[in-house]
């Protein structure tokens, strides 16, 4: 039997010989899927973390909260905040420029966004120098530590991400259509999510 | 049900919303107390779930795939359950195979019993009643001097269908369905999405099995 495959949408005339392409039943591109599944189980690393957080904060100190003498830097850490946050909108600017097949937008915008995170993980590693207490001191120094350490982990992971879109961005890699530019889109998609997580952490650690 | 965060600009668009989020808890919190920040933030997550449970109902339209037969053959593809018996279904296939060489093929979706056994897998049961009845469909598609064969197909009936037209080249489609006040297939929209999902003319049959009955 002679067959061909006619996806919907597209002239009917341009029939091609071969069976149909495999189906997805995720409706998804195998990376972008594979980020998500990945963040989900980042999220619940997150969540143990913040269920110890929350555990140390309401049951252990609940009476002051950092315990004193304590202090935490809520005014450097919301510049730094404001640093990664406005790197969430770089990246988005990288990935609508290659849409648009405007390299140059690309390549400015990983650039930027990477630079965005260098400097958030060198204010933090400053401010862990000036804290004054480490992860030694008391539970709430192990908490603090493990929880913004493990947030900036992830900041140098998403940093070593956007180093090779980068770098394959300025070897000419990547274009307009959805499949030629997943090598940004998933680093992408992990930054935006490392920013959300940093919101929460920053909200909950340095605010409430 | 689909996955409201599929790509980068999904993403950040719920940063975006999740960074307004926060500053107004940053800033209430910062005037007043923190518990009343913690109040808030919890308001503004239950908004956020009910938000993104809203804009993941559905599903998102799509192209389907279809393999084309090249040999003159009529190739008719017929999608039923419960009704997949039924006169009126039986005198529809007659009717568009008549005077045609005609390949027919009948997919049974298997239908689990409840939303548990579907996500529990829980589908052996409804198999085997799928199997029974596409197999007497068989039968009386075969007195009408019709070739057909089946397959049980997916339980989700568009699933289904979209499933058989990737390995048979169907001309037409039938989805047969109970009266209106009383199929869950029309109510879940099946032959509408069926009709803006595939570029194939798709023919609707109603069987009324009570009617059925009481003729026999």
């Amino acid at each position: 039997m002679e067959s061909a495959t006619v996806a919907l949408g597209h002239a009917h005339g341009e029939e091609q010989h071969g069976p149909p392409e495999a189906n997805q039943s995720s409706r998804m591109d195998r990376q972008t899927l594979g980020i998500l599944l990945f963040i989900v189980s980042e999220v619940m690393l997150f969540g143990a973390f913040f269920a110890s957080y929350f555990f140390l904060r309401v049951v252990v100190h609940p009476s002051s909260w950092p315990p004193h003498p304590y202090e935490l830097p809520v005014a450097v850490a919301g510049v730094n905040t404001a640093i990664l946050v406005s790197s969430s909108f770089t990246i988005h600017y990288a990935l609508s420029s290659i849409r648009r097949g405007n390299r140059t937008g690309l390549k400015l915008g990983l650039v930027l966004t990477w630079l965005l995170g260098a400097t958030f993980l060198f204010i933090q590693i400053n401010e862990y120098v000036h804290l004054g207490f480490s992860a030694r001191d008391l539970a709430f120094g192990s908490i603090f530590y493990g929880l913004t350490g493990l947030h900036g982990a992830h900041v140098f992971v998403g940093l070593v991400l956007l180093s090779f879109a980068s770098i394959r961005a300025f070897r000419g890699h990547f274009g307009p259509e959805e499949k030629d530019h997943l090598g940004v889109e998933v680093p992408g998609i992990y930054w935006h999510f490392v920013d959300v997580m940093w919101i929460i952490v920053y909200t909950t650690v340095y605010i409430l | 049900m689909h996955n409201p965060l599929r790509s980068e600009a999904d993403a950040f668009r719920w940063a975006v919303i999740i960074g307004g989020g926060a500053v107004s808890v940053i800033v209430l919190t910062l005037l007043t107390r923190p518990v009343v920040g913690v109040i808030w933030a919890a308001a503004l997550i239950g908004f956020g779930v009910g938000v993104a449970y809203r804009g993941a109902r559905g599903s998102l339209p799509r192209d389907v795939a279809l393999t084309r037969g090249g040999d003159g053959k009529y190739r008719l593809l017929v999608v039923a359950n419960e009704t997949v018996g039924g006169g009126a279904l039986l005198d529809r296939i007659r009717d568009s195979c008549r005077g045609r060489e005609s390949e027919i093929l009948v997919v049974t979706p298997a239908l689990a019993s409840s939303r548990a056994a579907h996500w529990a897998s829980d589908v052996d049961e409804a198999i085997e009643l799928a199997r029974q009845r596409m197999e007497l469909s068989l039968i009386a598609i075969g007195e009408l001097g019709l070739k057909a064969k089946g397959e049980i197909g997916d339980s989700d009936p568009n699933m289904a269908i979209e499933d058989a037209l990737r390995v048979f080249a169907a001309d037409e489609i039938l989805i047969s369905t109970h009266p209106p006040e009383r199929s869950r297939w029309l109510e879940h929209g099946v032959v509408d999405r069926a009709r803006e999902q595939i570029d194939l003319p798709i023919g609707h049959v109603v069987v009324d099995l009570a009617a059925d009955r009481a003729v026999s």
